[in-house]
C-alpha cells in the first residue's frame, strides 16, 4: 500500500511534473482522512467548490491512481513528518505548478493579475500560520497592484507562490489540527483532496464507468482487509443516490470514520460530480423540503408535465406572505431577506445584479454576525450562510453564477485560520467578497469591453438580444469610442428587457432599430455581428441564457452571422447539459397570459381553470456551442470549446481569490 | 332618364380624389366601349348620350371622353342592349371599389377571406359583363384582369387575391376551350343540321381543318412529346385559336351558337362557385388527412393561429388521438393565444410558450404544424413572422415541419427577395406604445434614433419544408411548381399585362 503512494515523491523528478500535483496531496488529504463526522455538513457544503479545481495535466493512468488513492489512506504518519516540511518542497512545487495554468492561458497577463490580486488578499486576510507568512508577506503589494505587474515573469512567480502558500499553509493548519484540535481544518483539507483526484473523475461521463471499477476494487481489497471495508462502501453506495445532495450520509461517513481507508474518496469522487440539484418530481424530498421552508410556497396549477422537476409555485400566495412576515424574527437576516424580497418580485434580475445583490447581502449579514455560544465561528456562520442561500433559493432559484460566488464564500469560510479572532475573520470574509465583486464582475466587465470593442467596426450593424450588462457597456464603450455602428435591440415577452436596454441606448445617442424575436430573421439581413450575454457558460460550450438566446443565435448562424458571447468567467461552471429541460427555472405563468399594453389579447383570461391547458413561462435555454463563434471572457476571446480548459484551469482561482 | 341617372352615379362615385387617372382612364375605356359598340345606332338613343354628355360637362371630368363620344356616329340598335347591360355596371364597379378600399385599408386580411371575396367579386363581375357573340373569352378575360389588377394593386401582399384572379382568368379559359373541344368533337356529326342564319359564317371560313384538330387535340390530349412537337403555338394563342376555331366552322359552330355565350358564362359562373366552395371548405378536405399525419401521444408544436390547423388538430382529436400540442404565442398578433384556448377548450392537452422558448422546446417535439400565408411556385413559403425561426429550429432537430396549405395560397410567382419585398411592415404600437420613448429621443441634436421594425411576414425557403398538406394530399416543396400549373395557365402570371380594351 506505501509505495505506489509514496513513488511520486520519491520519483520526483523523471516524473513529468503535472502528474506530481495530482500526487502529492493525497497524504495530506489522508491525514484528514478520518473526517470528524459532525463536519460532514460543511464537507459537503465546501466540495463543490472543489469541483473546480481540477488543474490542467495529463491525468495518472487511472487504475493506479484509483488503487494509490485507495491505499493512501493508512500511511499517513511517516509522511506527515515530511509534508512539515513543506517550505524547502515547495519551492520545486512551485516551478512544477507554473507552467501548468500558464500555458493555456490565452492572455497571461490578466489571469496573472487577477490571481496575484486573488493571492494577496487570501494572505491578507486568511493566514496566521507560521510557514505560509514568509512567503506571503512579499505578495500583498504586488498582488494588489493590478497594474505593476509584468506578464511575463511575474505570474510565474505569483503562481509559484500560490501553490506554495497553499501547501504550506494547509500543512500548517494540519499542525494545528493535530495540536489543538480545530476541526475547521479537516474541511479545508477535504476539497484539496478532491481537487487531487479532479483530473480523473471531472467529467461526467467518466464517472459511471470509474465508479463501477472503484467499487469492484474496493469491495476486493476491502475483502483482503477487512469485511467492514466493503459494507462500507457498499453502504455508501446504497445510500448515496437516496440521499439528498446537501446532506451527506451521516451512516457512511461514520464507517468510514471507523474504517479510516475507503469511504472519504469514494465519497469525495461522487460529490465531485455537480451536486445532483433538487429534483421536484421526487414527491417525499420535496414534502421534506417543504416543511423546513420559510415561504410558505404552494404548487402551481396547470403544470407542465414535462417540467415536473423543477420547481413551480404560485407567485402570488408567495409574495404578501413574506411581506407579512418581514418584521417578525426570523431566523434570516433582514438584508438577505430584502435581497430575497427583490428576487421573488422581480426587482433584480439579470445575473450580475442578483449576484452583487446577494454577496452585498451576505456582507451584511457577516457584518452582524455574532457566534452563539458553545458554536465554532466557522461552523455555524457556514451554517448560516447555507440557511440563508436556502432561503434565496425559495425565493428564486439560483442562477449559476449566484451558485459559483456561494461556493467561492464557503471556501474563505471555510479556509478561516482559526487564529483569527471574530472580528477579524469577520473583516477578512467582508473584504474577500468585496474583492469578489470587484474584480469578477466589475473589472472582469472592463476587460470583456476591452476585448470586444476590438470587434465592433466601423458600419457594424450589432443586433443583442435582451438585456446584458455587459453588451450594453460594449456597446456604450464603443460609441464614446466614436464608432459608427447602428444597434438592434431584439426583445422578447414576457420581460421585454429590450425596452430597458433601448432606453438606456437611445439616451446615450445611439442609434437602435427593435423589434421582436419573431421579426430576427427579417432583421438579421442586415446584421454583421450578434453580441450576446450569457447567465452561464458550460464546460461543453453550451450558453446558458436567458430564453430565445438560442433562437437569435440559431438565426445568426443559419444567416452566417458571427455570435459573439460575453460572459465573465466566474460564471462558468463544468457542469454539462444539451437541452434546456433538464434545468431551467420556470417563471410565473400568468405574466404570460396577459399582453402589456394589447387590451385586445385577452383570451386566456382564468385560463387555470381550463382543464387542459398550460402556460409555460421558460426563463433560460441552452445554445449549442457550434452556434457561438466566439466568447468574450476576462481571460481573452476563446472559441467555444475552450471554455472547459478556463473552467479547469481558473475555476480554482475562485478558491484562491 | 333612368339609365343616365344611374351612369351620372358611377360617374360619381367612381371619383376617387386621389386617383384622378384612374377615373380618366375608367371613363375613357367606358365611353369609347360604347363608342365602338354603338357604330349603328342613331336616333332612338341619341338623347341618352346627349344627356350623359350634359352630365359629364356638368361634372367637368373629362372633355378626352366628350370628345370621344361626340366623335362617334352611332348606328345600330345593339346601343340599346348595351346601355341597358350599363345599367347594371355600375353595381359591379361599387363592389370593386369597395372591395379595394377595404383591401388598401387592411380591412379585410388573411388568405381566407380575401381569397372567397375576391372569387365572389369576380362572379358577379362576370355575371354582369355582357359578353359579345365573338371572343367571349376574351372579354371575360380582360374585364376579369381590369378588376384583377385594381385588386391586386390595392393589397400586393395579399398574394391570394391575385391568386383568385388567376384561377378565374384560368377557368374561362378553360372553359372556352372545353367548350371549344365539346364543339369540335360534334363537328362530325352536325354537319349538315345548320339552318340558322349566322352573322360572322363567312368570316373565317377558310381556315384549314388541320388548324383546328390541332386546337382540339391540344385540348383533348394530356401533354405529350406529340402534342409538344406539333404544338407548338403560345399557350396564350389558345384561347383565340380555339375561339376561331369555333368560329371557322361556321355550319357546325352555328348549332349553339345562339346559346354560346351564355353557356360560356354560365360554365364559368358555375366554376367560380366551385372555386369558393373549394375555399371555404379548403380546411375540411385538409382536417380529413390529419389522423394520417398524427399518432398517438405525438407532441405537436405550432405558431400563432390558423383555421386550418385548428381544424387540423381537431379532427385528430376528433378520431380519438390523444396528442399534446405546443402552441407558441406568436407576438405581435398573439394569434397563439386564441388557439390554444379553442384547443384547450376542445380537449386537447394545450402548452401555451412563449416565442422565445421555440427553441428550448423543440427538441421535444415530434412535428411542427403550421398554416402559412402563402406558398410560392418554389416551394417556399409566406408565413406568419416567427416561423422561419421555428424552421430552422426544426430543422435543427430533425422535427419535420408541415404546413397546412389551402390550394387557393398557392402562388405562382417565384420569390426574390421575399422577406422585403413580399412583406408589410405593421405599426410599431403593437411593440412600443406611442410616445413611450418620446422623453428621451431628442430630434433636435439628431442624436439616438429608434427605428421599430415589426414585419408581418417571414420567409421560410423550400429547403426546410418536409411536408406541404393542401387538399389534395400532401406534397414535396419541389412538387409545389407542378401542382401549380394545374391551377393557372401560364400567360395569367403578369395580371398587369393589361391588353389595351378594345372589345
Amino acid at each position: 500500500m506505501d509505495p505506489p503512494r509514496r513513488t511520486p515523491r520519491s520519483v520526483i523528478d523523471p516524473v513529468p511534473k503535472f502528474r506530481q500535483v495530482g500526487f502529492f496531496a493525497p497524504p495530506e488529504r489522508s491525514q484528514s482522512g478520518p473526517p470528524d463526522p459532525t463536519h460532514s455538513l460543511q464537507i459537503s457544503d465546501t466540495t463543490p467548490a472543489a469541483n473546480s479545481l481540477s488543474p490542467v495535466m495529463i491525468p495518472p493512468p487511472r487504475h493506479l491512481s484509483d488503487n494509490l488513492l485507495l491505499h493512501a489512506r493508512p500511511a499517513t504518519s511517516p509522511l506527515r513528518a515530511e509534508s512539515i516540511a513543506a517550505a524547502g518542497r515547495s519551492s520545486y512545487d512551485a516551478s512544477d505548478f507554473f507552467p501548468a495554468p500558464l500555458s493555456p492561458a490565452p492572455s497571461s497577463s490578466y489571469s496573472s493579475r487577477i490571481i496575484t490580486g486573488g493571492d494577496g488578499s487570501f494572505f491578507n486576510g486568511g493566514k496566521g500560520s507560521n510557514g505560509g507568512k514568509v512567503v506571503a508577506s512579499s505578495f500583498p503589494r504586488g498582488g494588489f497592484d493590478l497594474t505593476a505587474m509584468k506578464s511575463s515573469v511575474v505570474p510565474a512567480s505569483e503562481l509559484t507562490t500560490v501553490s506554495v502558500v497553499n501547501d504550506s499553509l494547509g500543512i500548517s493548519e494540519k499542525e494545528k489540527a493535530t495540536k489543538g484540535g480545530g476541526s475547521a481544518v479537516e474541511v479545508k483539507d477535504q476539497p484539496t483532496s478532491a481537487k487531487q483526484q479532479k483530473p480523473k473523475t471531472s467529467k461526467a461521463e467518466r464517472r459511471a464507468l470509474q465508479e463501477a471499477q472503484r467499487a469492484a476494487k474496493a469491495a476486493a481489497k476491502a475483502d483482503g482487509n477487512k469485511a467492514s471495508g466493503a459494507a462500507t462502501s457498499v453502504n455508501a453506495k446504497s445510500t448515496k443516490p437516496v440521499k439528498p445532495a446537501q446532506k451527506v450520509d451521516n451512516a457512511a461517513v461514520a464507517a468510514s470514520e471507523k474504517k479510516g481507508g475507503d469511504c472519504p474518496p469514494e465519497k469525495d469522487r461522487k460529490k465531485d460530480a455537480p451536486q445532483p440539484r433538487m429534483q421536484y418530481d421526487d414527491k417525499s424530498r420535496v414534502e421534506k423540503a417543504k416543511r423546513r421552508a420559510v415561504v410558505k410556497q404552494t404548487e402551481a396549477r396547470n403544470r407542465v408535465e414535462l417540467f415536473r422537476h423543477l420547481p413551480q409555485y404560485e407567485h402570488e400566495s408567495q409574495l404578501p406572505d413574506l411581506e407579512a412576515k418581514f418584521f417578525h424574527l426570523s431566523p434570516v437576516h433582514p438584508a438577505v431577506y430584502k435581497v430575497g424580497l427583490q428576487y421573488l418580485t422581480g426587482d433584480i434580475s439579470g445575473g450580475n445584479a442578483r449576484c452583487i445583490a446577494m454577496l452585498q447581502a451576505f456582507q451584511e449579514a457577516i457584518k452582524d454576525y455574532k457566534v452563539p455560544h458553545e458554536k465554532t465561528f466557522v461552523r455555524d456562520l457556514t451554517a448560516k450562510i447555507g440557511s440563508y442561500v436556502s432561503f434565496l433559493i425559495e425565493c428564486r432559484p439560483l442562477s449559476i453564477s449566484m451558485g459559483n460566488a456561494i461556493r467561492f464564500l464557503k471556501s474563505r469560510i471555510a479556509k478561516l485560520p482559526l487564529t483569527l479572532s471574530e472580528s477579524e475573520a469577520k473583516s477578512s470574509l467582508q473584504s474577500d467578497i468585496e474583492r469578489f465583486i470587484s474584480e469578477k464582475i466589475i473589472l472582469a466587465n472592463k476587460v470583456i469591453v476591452k476585448h470586444a470593442v476590438t470587434k465592433i467596426r466601423d458600419g457594424d450593424v450589432l443586433l443583442t438580444y435582451g438585456s446584458s450588462s455587459a453588451v450594453e457597456m460594449i456597446l456604450l464603450h464603443a460609441h464614446e469610442l466614436g464608432k459608427q455602428f447602428r444597434v438592434v435591440v431584439v426583445d422578447s415577452r414576457p420581460k421585454l428587457r429590450g425596452k430597458l436596454l433601448l432606453r438606456r441606448l437611445v439616451e446615450k445617442g445611439l442609434s437602435c432599430t427593435y423589434t421582436h424575436i419573431n421579426a430576427v430573421s427579417y432583421i438579421m439581413h442586415e446584421v454583421t455581428r450578434v453580441f450576446l450575454g450569457a447567465a452561464s457558460v458550460l464546460s461543453n460550450g453550451t450558453v446558458y441564457s436567458r430564453v430565445g438566446t438560442a433562437c437569435v443565435a440559431m438565426v445568426a448562424h443559419a444567416f452566417r452571422v458571427p455570435v459573439i458571447v460575453c460572459c465573465e468567467a466566474y460564471k462558468f461552471h463544468e457542469r454539462v447539459q444539451l437541452d434546456s429541460i433538464c434545468s431551467n427555472e420556470l417563471g410565473d405563468p400568468n405574466v404570460i397570459s396577459k399582453v402589456v399594453g394589447r387590451e385586445d389579447v385577452s383570451y386566456l383570461d382564468g385560463w387555470a381553470n381550463v382543464e387542459n391547458m398550460q402556460l409555460l413561462n421558460l426563463i433560460y435555454d441552452a445554445t449549442p456551442s457550434d452556434y457561438v463563434s466566439m466568447i468574450v471572457t476576462d481571460y481573452g476571446m476563446v472559441p467555444p470549446t475552450s471554455v472547459p480548459v478556463i473552467v479547469r484551469e481558473y475555476g480554482r482561482e475562485q478558491i484562491w481569490i | 332618364m333612368h339609365v343616365t341617372h344611374l351612369y351620372a352615379k358611377t360617374f360619381q362615385r367612381n371619383i376617387f380624389p386621389k386617383h384622378p387617372t384612374r377615373t380618366n382612364r375608367h371613363c375613357t375605356n367606358s365611353l369609347g366601349s360604347i363608342g365602338e359598340k354603338t357604330q349603328t345606332a342613331e336616333n332612338q338613343i341619341q338623347w341618352s348620350f346627349g344627356s350623359i354628355l350634359k352630365i359629364l360637362s356638368n361634372l367637368n371630368i373629362s372633355s378626352l371622353a366628350k370628345h370621344s363620344i361626340e366623335t362617334q356616329t352611332l348606328k345600330t340598335i345593339d346601343v340599346v342592349i348595351l346601355v341597358l347591360s350599363l345599367t347594371k355596371m355600375p353595381n359591379v364597379q361599387i363592389l370593386v371599389n369597395d372591395f379595394v378600399n377595404q383591401l388598401r385599408k387592411r380591412k379585410i386580411e388573411g388568405s381566407q377571406a380575401t381569397g372567397q371575396q375576391t372569387a365572389e367579386l369576380l362572379r358577379s363581375v362576370i355575371s354582369q359583363q355582357r359578353v359579345p357573340h365573338t371572343n367571349q373569352a376574351t372579354t371575360l378575360i380582360n374585364a376579369v384582369r381590369a378588376v384583377g389588377e385594381q385588386l391586386i394593386s390595392a393589397n400586393p401582399v395579399e398574394l391570394a387575391v391575385g391568386n383568385i384572379v388567376r384561377r378565374v382568368l384560368h377557368i374561362i379559359r378553360e372553359e372556352d376551350l372545353s367548350l371549344a373541344t365539346a364543339a369540335i368533337a360534334g363537328l362530325g356529326l352536325s354537319a349538315a343540321s345548320d339552318d340558322e342564319d349566322d352573322v360572322e359564317r363567312d368570316d373565317h371560313h377558310g381556315l384549314s381543318a388541320a388548324a383546328v384538330a390541332a386546337a382540339a387535340r391540344s385540348t383533348l390530349r394530356l401533354p405529350s412529346l406529340q402534342t409538344l412537337l406539333e404544338d407548338t403555338s403560345d399557350p396564350a394563342a389558345i384561347p383565340h385559336t380555339s375561339s376561331s376555331g369555333g368560329e371557322s366552322e361556321g355550319k357546325s359552330r352555328s348549332v349553339e351558337k345562339g346559346s354560346r355565350g351564355r353557356k360560356l358564362k354560365h360554365d364559368v359562373i358555375e366554376a367560380v362557385n366551385e372555386l369558393i366552395q373549394d375555399i371555404s371548405t379548403c380546411y375540411e378536405q385538409i382536417a380529413e388527412q390529419a389522423v394520417e399525419h398524427i399518432h398517438q401521444n405525438e407532441v405537436i408544436l405550432t405558431l400563432g393561429s390558423s383555421k386550418t390547423v385548428l381544424e387540423f388538430l381537431y379532427a385528430a382529436k376528433e378520431k380519438k388521438r390523444s396528442f399534446k400540442v405546443f402552441v407558441a404565442e406568436g407576438a405581435p398578433r398573439y394569434q397563439g393565444h386564441l388557439l390554444a384556448k379553442e384547443l384547450a377548450a376542445r380537449g386537447s392537452q394545450t402548452t401555451l410558450i412563449t416565442d422565445s422558448a421555440v427553441f428550448a422546446m423543440i427538441s421535444r417535439v415530434n412535428m411542427v404544424i403550421v398554416g402559412a400565408h402563402a406558398v410560392m411556385a418554389n416551394g417556399g413559403v409566406i408565413a406568419p413572422i416567427g416561423l422561419n425561426m421555428v424552421a430552422l429550429a426544426a430543422q435543427r432537430h430533425a422535427v419535420p415541419f408541415v404546413v397546412l396549405v389551402g390550394s387557393h395560397k398557392l402562388c405562382p410567382l417565384y420569390p426574390h427577395n421575399p422577406e422585403v419585398l413580399l412583406n408589410e411592415l405593421r405599426s410599431p404600437s403593437e411593440l412600443l406604445d406611442f410616445g413611450e420613448f418620446s422623453d428621451c429621443l431628442d430630434y433636435a441634436s439628431g442624436a439616438g434614433s429608434i427605428h421599430v421594425v415589426n414585419p408581418t411576414f417571414d420567409y421560410v425557403p423550400p429547403k426546410l419544408v418536409s411536408l406541404f398538406i393542401t387538399d389534395t394530399g400532401g406534397h414535396n416543396p419541389s412538387y409545389m411548381y407542378r401542382l401549380i400549373a394545374d391551377y393557372y395557365s401560364a400567360d395569367d402570371l403578369v395580371v398587369k399585362r393589361r391588353p389595351i380594351t378594345g372589345s
